[in-house]
């Protein structure tokens, strides 16, 4: 487009365009059919899914890897309702995204119209926030204000619904005078996002992680939100702390680095979970204290003292009581924290000998483990994910689905750099890899990008590899196929003894490689343990397609450690294999 | 079952928003979505027609209290919002209030003098008043109403502002 837009369908596409979005993921129908039209001429590429969902988990995905906002548009109605679920994933995992739906005209909305629903209404609690625009004149500054809502403070989701009237050239109601989005004051009176953390609690907090004798980083997503890792490194090596990294921060601290402990919680490791619990002092940093991390809440680092740090001024003090509270941006705080350090000198630092070679010797006796698959047993999923870390350089982008699968892959992974790990942790939504990767391959196209994905998430969103194919945005996938809906499995197999209750999804169909091969991918299947390496080197030649291996995994094998549902931290279970050892060291402390 | 307005369960939250559709849906959403009730609620402009200001009322203490006041300030729409401290605020209801008059018509004015109500409307057998107090008062004079028959009964939902000795 090189004349100004004169009417809204126009001036919508012109406004993403200077938002800088250069990729967005969608499917068009009624309602919001005049905005298809301009996307024509427009520079921003479109990649047409086969399901809404797809779109707004790969507008996640996009976000996840560039630190972008993911942009994802919809017609109304039922594709309305098909972005909840993302939206909701966006929100939990604090994602920034903006979702562009259409709407039934102005004056027919409320009256029950073809394909209305009431879509700021539904989607007021799964958003950052959400507009209904009803002058074509509001369309530039409000498309600026959905990204700058979405992508400043804590980031998250937010939705523009448009009315159908207002961007369609051939009503009069459309019409209207263009300008550059930035070039009119945003009308946000209630939104201050501060980021600058206070200085006087910054200096507190210095002070008491010097005092402390076993501290622990504790390290959440909000920290790759801040484009912190490289301050966090200089943190925790001036310190010389533990840290833990969780579900949503794997990668922000390299695994490889002698302190750092993994991913605490539920499905944490033994050092992980035991180190938070043992601790004088947890430095929260962009964590939330999510129950997943904490076990039962009243038994949770019972003698800790808490400092902590998030932009999010309702997340301090939400589920525990905080010694120092420090609203603000991780990245800001975080350098704060590492000046006054290096002021106080290395002196101040309380001596942590002793609890360094108590976490090493946990470390030792309890690394994570698992018992190797027999002749003719199936696969391992855990061997599985090991020879894919082994078979793929450290910077490769992987994504996961929610399950068994998800657990092994932040296990058994080795996670050296961030944005690095894409997964849904809030939500815990099935069916998010397959579309998450295809968004952050399109936005990093020069990166290799898998899919780790569990046989039932499969078959939720597996029709986007069609996606895949047809934009050619080719992803790589790993399918662990144990025929049952794994995780779910687990719980009934030791918490309701034994008594499996509809989590057998089948021994034989669907038969993937035919189904990824209908879909233009490479499907490969691999059953025994010397066909897992070459099948991966094999797939990782393939560029110019999509390549699915299913590996025919072991139902029975379960994810270890785990804490129990209700149980404290200090009661976590580990590999059975270890089991004794936990009980000859007892209350060790 | 007559909880007084003046149980110190009740905390008085204030919020000034933006003037637009939906704000209230939103406002009242972070609400429901625990199960909290809003006891009492009264919504209007402010002398800046941009902005709103609602009183209300719930009966939630304590770290829930706090964290719904947070989300609420976290809301895009909501420019400011406070907890009121009774002991430094003062709060004003008003409450219409059909009553059966009856054979009881001179007890009847004899209250309505003592409280110095106002007799809106009159019938032949009823009386609509209208009296603006501290929401406590109200619920006193609804009671000593009470046995005259109440036929229909409105109250606005208390408003308040911080008082000038602070
Ligand atoms: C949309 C959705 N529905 C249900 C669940 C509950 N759930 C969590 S894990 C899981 C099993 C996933 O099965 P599969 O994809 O085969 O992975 P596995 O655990 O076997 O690795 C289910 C049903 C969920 N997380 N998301
Ligand atoms: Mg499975």
């Amino acid at each position: 487009m090189s004349t100004n837009p004169t009417n809204g369908g126009e001036a919508l596409v012109r406004a993403l365009e200077c938002e800088g979005v250069e990729v967005m993921f969608g499917l068009p129908g009624g309602a919001i059919l005049p905005v298809y039209d301009p996307i024509i001429d427009s520079s921003i590429r479109h990649v047409l899914v086969r399901h809404e969902q797809g779109a707004g988990h790969m507008a996640e995905g996009y976000a996840h890897a560039t630190g972008k906002p993911g942009v994802c548009m919809v017609t109304s109605g039922p594709a309305a309702t098909n972005v909840v679920t993302p939206l909701a994933d966006a929100m939990l995992d604090s994602v920034p995204m903006v979702c562009i739906t259409g709407q039934v005209p102005l004056a027919a909305i409320g009256t029950d119209a073809f394909q209305e629903c009431d879509t700021t209404g539904i989607t007021m609690a799964v958003t950052k926030h959400n507009f209904l625009v009803t002058d074509p004149q509001d369309i530039p500054r409000i498309i600026h204000e959905a990204f700058h809502i979405a992508t400043t403070g804590r980031p998250g989701p937010v939705l523009v619904d448009i009315p159908k009237d207002i961007v369609d050239p051939v009503n009069p109601r459309s019409a209207m005078t263009w300008y550059e989005p930035d070039s009119v004051p945003m009308e946000l009176p209630g939104y201050h996002p501060q980021t600058d953390g206070d200085p006087a609690l910054i200096q507190e907090a210095a002070e008491l992680i010097a005092h402390a004798e076993r501290p622990v980083l504790y390290v959440g997503g909000g920290i790759l939100k801040a484009r912190a890792a490289e301050p966090l490194l200089e943190l925790a090596e001036l310190l010389q702390i533990p840290v833990v990294t969780t579900l949503m921060a794997r990668g922000a601290f390299p695994d490889s680095h002698e302190l750092c402990l993994g991913m605490p919680g539920m499905h944490g490791n033994y050092t992980a979970v035991t180190a938070m619990q043992r601790a004088d002092l947890l430095v929260s940093l962009g964590a939330r204290f999510d129950d997943r991390v904490t076990g039962r809440l009243d038994g949770f680092a019972p003698d800790a003292k808490i400092i902590h740090v998030d932009i999010d001024p309702a997340e301090l003090g939400k589920v525990r009581q905080y010694n120092v509270g420090i609203q603000g941006d991780c990245k800001v705080v975080i350098e704060g924290l590492v000046d006054i350090t290096k002021k106080l000198g290395s002196g101040a630092q309380a001596d942590r000998s002793a609890w360094r070679s108590t976490v090493s010797g946990w470390q030792e006796k309890f690394p994570l483990t698992y018992e190797q698959s027999l002749p003719g047993d199936k696969l391992k999923p855990q061997f599985v994910m090991e020879q894919l870390r082994d078979g793929n350089p450290a910077d490769t982008i992987l994504c996961s689905g929610v399950g068994q699968h998800q657990m092994h892959a932040s296990q058994f992974w080795r996670f050296d750099h961030p944005y690095t790990w894409i997964n849904s942790g809030g939500l815990g939504t099935m069916g998010f890899s397959i579309p998450a990767a295809i968004g952050a391959k399109a936005g990093m196209p020069d990166r290799r990008v898998w899919a780790v994905d569990g046989d039932g998430n499969f078959q939720m969103t597996a029709q986007e590899l069609v996606t895949a194919t047809v934009e050619d945005i080719p992803i790589k996938v790993a399918l662990f196929n144990n025929s049952y809906l794994g995780m779910v499995r687990q719980w009934q197999e030791m918490f309701y003894d034994e008594r499996f209750s509809e989590v057998h999804l089948s021994d034989h169909v669907p038969d993937y490689v035919k189904w990824a091969e209908s879909m233009g991918a490479v499907g490969i299947r691999v059953e025994s343990p010397e066909e897992v390496a070459p099948a991966i080197a094999k797939a990782n030649e393939i560029n110019d397609r999509s390549v699915v291996i299913e590996f025919v995994t072991d139902a029975r094998e379960n994810v270890f450690p785990m804490v129990p549902a209700g149980a404290t931290n200090s009661d976590v279970v580990v590999d059975p294999s270890q089991q004794h050892l936990l009980d000859d060291t007892g209350g060790e402390s | 079952m007559n909880v007084s307005s003046a149980s110190p369960r009740w905390h008085t939250l204030v919020a000034t928003v933006e003037n637009k559709p939906g704000v209230l849906a939103r406002v009242a959403g972070l609400f429901s979505r625990r199960g909290f009730n809003i006891h009492s609620l009264a919504v209007a402009p402010t002398d800046d027609e941009r902005f709103s200001r609602i009183t209300f009322t719930v009966d939630i203490e304590g770290t829930p209290l706090d964290q719904v006041v947070k989300q609420l300030d976290k809301l895009i729409n909501v420019v400011d919002i406070s907890e009121l401290n009774p002991a430094h605020s003062v709060e004003r209801e008003l409450m219409l209030i059909t009553v059966e008059v009856g054979e009881y018509r001179k007890e009847l004015m004899e209250i309505v003098d003592d409280y110095r109500a106002y007799v809106l409307s009159e019938g032949d057998d009823r009386l609509m008043l209208s009296w603006s107090a501290r929401p406590a008062r109200l619920d006193e004079l609804e009671e000593r109403l009470r046995p005259f028959g109440i036929v229909e009964l409105q109250r606005t939902g208390r408003v308040a502002l911080p008082s000038l000795d602070n």
